[in-house]
């Protein structure tokens, strides 16, 4: 892997951008754009699996990404035992209802899959299911959220270290693309596209309105974190000595010995936040690294070379004896997993789930432009492209702040024109993401570092 | 008399907002319908043209404000509707010949036209945020109410009222004469049917002498005043957001496929459908109960099918529904 040339580009790519913004600008703005880089790569990695390998679109991802950051609220989050004495009864009813409406929707599909009216009946359980399930769940749902509304108002989660999450996240997520999958993946592309978009804004809705389960709008604040405290850092013996032996120099030429010691709380104070991004850098480097090396496998595996044969010719794949449509649905839950695994990461580093944030531009559409710079069907090319958007992405604001200034300099500082520009430049983000979209599909069809066609 | 109320109070809360939302929707989901017809792709960058036709009417109801001039009782929005509608095909045939031609040239796959049409949903987004700004703009002038609830209650007698906005009003005359004049345009004039001929099969169509250019031409002219139109509309009626308009590109795709996507009629007929069962699923009809039952049977509960949170959803969970048991629509699809 380490010798492959497309890998070199990505990572030197990616150490040189934070390289940079770390002597310009700042090592903690660096580090924790370099963390959102690496998250977006994984991100990018799950769609590219979905449509580089399988050329299945799944506009989606939103959803998914969301399902991963409800993941982290249930497996992390203190239990509240007093919602569940309240409530968690109707609430365990309700569940196993709604499973039970779920299999023998399937069952029905399975057992009469001949029968004339076998959709009627589907159709009429899916319906008659959701007032009673309503009746079912309702009076539990307002005692939960009636419990402490202010602070909690919701079941809770597991208490267990965050880190679970993450998996637990990739499997939900699964199951999740497992119903969708089923129901959507056997339409043409472009209503594939507009399907799963949709089904997205349903799952953004139920996450944003069932406050017993998420809190909702209320978001969930002070989320568990597999790296220390900077709190914690900046009292512990061990962190202080680090940060004076990486000063040493500094603080040597520095004679007085009471600015001195303000000086290190000073350094001890900014190294424990730039630390803390640091762990969380290694952690996430190393999620990259293995998810791509057991992609890179995949792809080079005779089940990757069959994915990309049903991918090019789906006939002629059928034809061959290969069970297109089990497939399809297996690498759908497969990329939606690993959609899932970066939604926990994400709200695992920002610390706090905000259903209201999800929004389709940011959430599916700027994925999206990650895998079409970058590279379809390449994983180092979706790697690369994480890293290469989320960079523009943020530094756009910057830098059109920098060209608003050179070609409006002449301007009185209250100048109307000015000002509104100055005030708009984080929309200029769009603009870039969109020419870069479209000069990208336009002269480099393939991405910027397209996929590589083995012939043996 | 409780019948009549009960009859009322449907019309204030279901019938009215219904007929308005769902010539919105309609008026938006012939739009895209026809770019699917005759240029074969589905437009994710529809909402935002949407949103930038209003926002030109907005920029021009501004300046003719500022001059004093107004529409009397209308709003002054009307007056811009035309400025909003040629900048807004300029815009569309600028993009159509940077970007959508080279595509169609080249006949590319639709997932193709799907991806740069993103990218032209970026640029669009970017370009309406960076002129008006992400904020609400409330542009509506003129004569608000041609009914306000108190008087109806007043003129009749009875409990409940109805109340009628003078938006909802323009929103479905518009909608009336706009939708005329295309139906009439699509099924009697030459262009149109030429229009239609090319949407059935390109191939024939070419062999027949029918000029393409014309007709992609002529489809973009058409859609642009749709989407000016149906934008201008929402926005009087509701408020202009930049994020609502793009937020509404998903039930006018819903209204498209459920009535068949590449059917004209039948969009309109999916806007409607989408609007009422939005508005009618949500609505809580324990009131309504309340006036045509006796009072022996009078309900607890609110008798709400979901929610109102769950408006959005209920048109994504039809047009899944539709997906799944007629996948080209209830109309017949890929005809117009």
């Amino acid at each position: 892997m380490i010798k492959n040339i497309d890998f070199r580009i990505c990572f030197s790519v990616m150490t040189v951008l934070t390289v940079l913004v770390g002597l310009f600008q700042s090592w903690g703005i660096a580090l924790s754009m370099l963390n959102l880089c690496l998250i977006s790569a994984v991100m990018a990695m799950g769609v590219n699996i979905q449509w580089g390998f399988a050329g299945l679109i799944n506009f989606g991802v939103m959803g998914f990404l969301a399902i991963g950051g409800l993941a982290t609220v249930l497996v992390s989050v203190p239990p509240v035992h007093e919602a569940w004495s309240a409530g968690g009864i109707g609430i365990l009813i309700s569940g196993l209802f709604l499973a039970a409406v779920v299999i023998s929707v399937f069952m029905i599909n399975k057992k009469l899959s001949k029968h004339k009216y076998k959709n009627y009946f589907v159709f009429l359980i899916i319906i008659l299911s959701i007032p009673l399930l309503k009746f079912i769940a309702g009076p539990s749902i307002s005692k939960i959220e009636s419990i402490n509304a202010a602070t909690s108002g919701f079941l809770g989660g597991a208490n267990l270290p965050i880190i679970f999450s993450w998996f637990v996240g990739a499997i939900l997520s699964a199951l999740v693309a497992f119903v969708v999958g089923k129901v959507c993946l056997g339409l043409r592309s472009d209503y594939l596209a507009i399907s799963t978009l949709l089904v997205s804004g349903i799952i953004i809705t139920i996450v944003k309105h069932e406050e017993w389960l998420s809190r909702g709008v209320k978001n969930v604040i002070g989320l568990k974190r597999p790296v220390p405290y900077e709190v914690n850092l900046q009292e512990s013996e061990w962190f202080i000595n680090l940060v004076q032996f990486f000063n040493s120099s500094k603080l040597s030429n520095v004679l007085d010995p009471e600015v001195k010691i303000s000086l290190l709380n000073q350094l001890v104070i900014t190294s424990s936040g730039v630390f803390v991004k640091l762990c969380f850098s290694l952690i996430f480097l190393v999620v990259v690294f293995v998810i791509l090396y057991f992609s890179e496998k995949a792809l080079n595996s005779p089940w990757g070379r069959m994915m990309r044969a049903i991918r090019d010719n789906e006939e002629a794949a059928r034809a061959m004896g290969k069970n297109v449509v089990k497939q399809h649905l297996f690498i759908f839950m497969l990329g939606s997993a690993i959609i899932g695994f970066a939604g926990a990461m994400l709200v695992t580093y920002d610390g706090l789930f905000t259903p209201s944030s999800y929004q389709p531009l940011r959430y599916t559409f700027l994925i999206w432009v990650m895998v079409l710079l970058g590279g379809t069907g390449n994983n180092y090319g979706a790697v690369l492209g994480g890293f290469v958007v989320w960079f523009i992405w943020i530094q756009s604001a910057p830098f059109a702040m920098v060209v608003i200034n050179l070609f409006t300099g002449h301007l009185d500082e209250t100048s109307y024109i000015k000002n509104h520009l100055q005030n708009s430049v984080p929309y200029f983000r769009y603009l870039m993401m969109g020419l870069g979209l479209l000069l990208v599909v336009r002269y480099r069809p393939k991405g910027l570092l397209p996929e590589k066609v083995i012939k043996n | 008399m409780d019948f009549l109320n009960s009859i009322i109070l449907l019309t204030n809360f279901i019938i009215v907002p219904g007929i308005t939302y769902g010539s919105q929707l309609a008026l938006g989901a012939i739009g895209v319908t026809l770019i699917y017809g005759v240029l074969r792709f589905a437009n994710f960058a529809y909402g935002d043209l949407m949103a930038f036709g209003t926002m030109v009417v907005i920029l021009m109801t501004w300046y003719l404000q500022s001059k004093g001039i107004s529409f009397g009782l209308l709003p002054t929005a009307l007056l811009a509707l035309p400025i909003g509608i040629l900048l807004t095909i300029a815009v569309s045939l600028f993009f159509d010949k940077t970007v959508f031609e080279y595509y169609r040239n080249k006949k590319s796959n639709p997932v193709t036209f799907i991806v740069v049409s993103l990218g032209i949903m970026f640029v669009l987004n970017a370009v309406v945020r960076i002129i008006i700004g992400p904020n609400d703009i409330n542009f509506m002038d003129g004569h608000k109410f041609i009914m306000k609830a108190r008087g109806f209650k007043q003129l009749t007698g009875l409990n409940e009222g109805l109340a009628i906005k003078s938006t909802q009003v323009i929103t479905l005359v518009t909608t009336i004469i706009t939708c005329s004049i295309l139906f009439y345009f699509l099924n009697k004039t030459k262009t149109g049917k030429s229009m239609r001929a090319y949407s059935n099969n390109e191939d024939l169509a070419l062999l027949s002498g029918i000029d393409p250019k014309k007709i992609v031409l002529i489809t973009w002219v058409i859609v642009s005043i749709l989407a000016t139109v149906a934008g201008t509309l929402y926005g009087l009626d509701k408020s202009f957001k930049p994020f609502t308009y793009f937020n509404n590109l998903l039930p006018i795709f819903a209204a498209t496929i459920v009535g068949g996507i590449g059917n004209p009629l039948g969009a309109f007929y999916g806007g409607f459908l989408i609007a009422f069962s939005e508005i009618g699923l949500t609505y809580a009809y324990k009131k309504f109960f309340k006036y045509i039952l006796p009072e022996s049977l009078e309900p607890s509960t609110l008798i709400q099918f979901i929610s109102t949170d769950y408006k959005f959803a209920i048109s994504f969970a039809i047009l899944i529904v539709v997906l799944i048991f007629r996948p080209n629509g209830i109309f017949k699809g890929k005809v117009i």
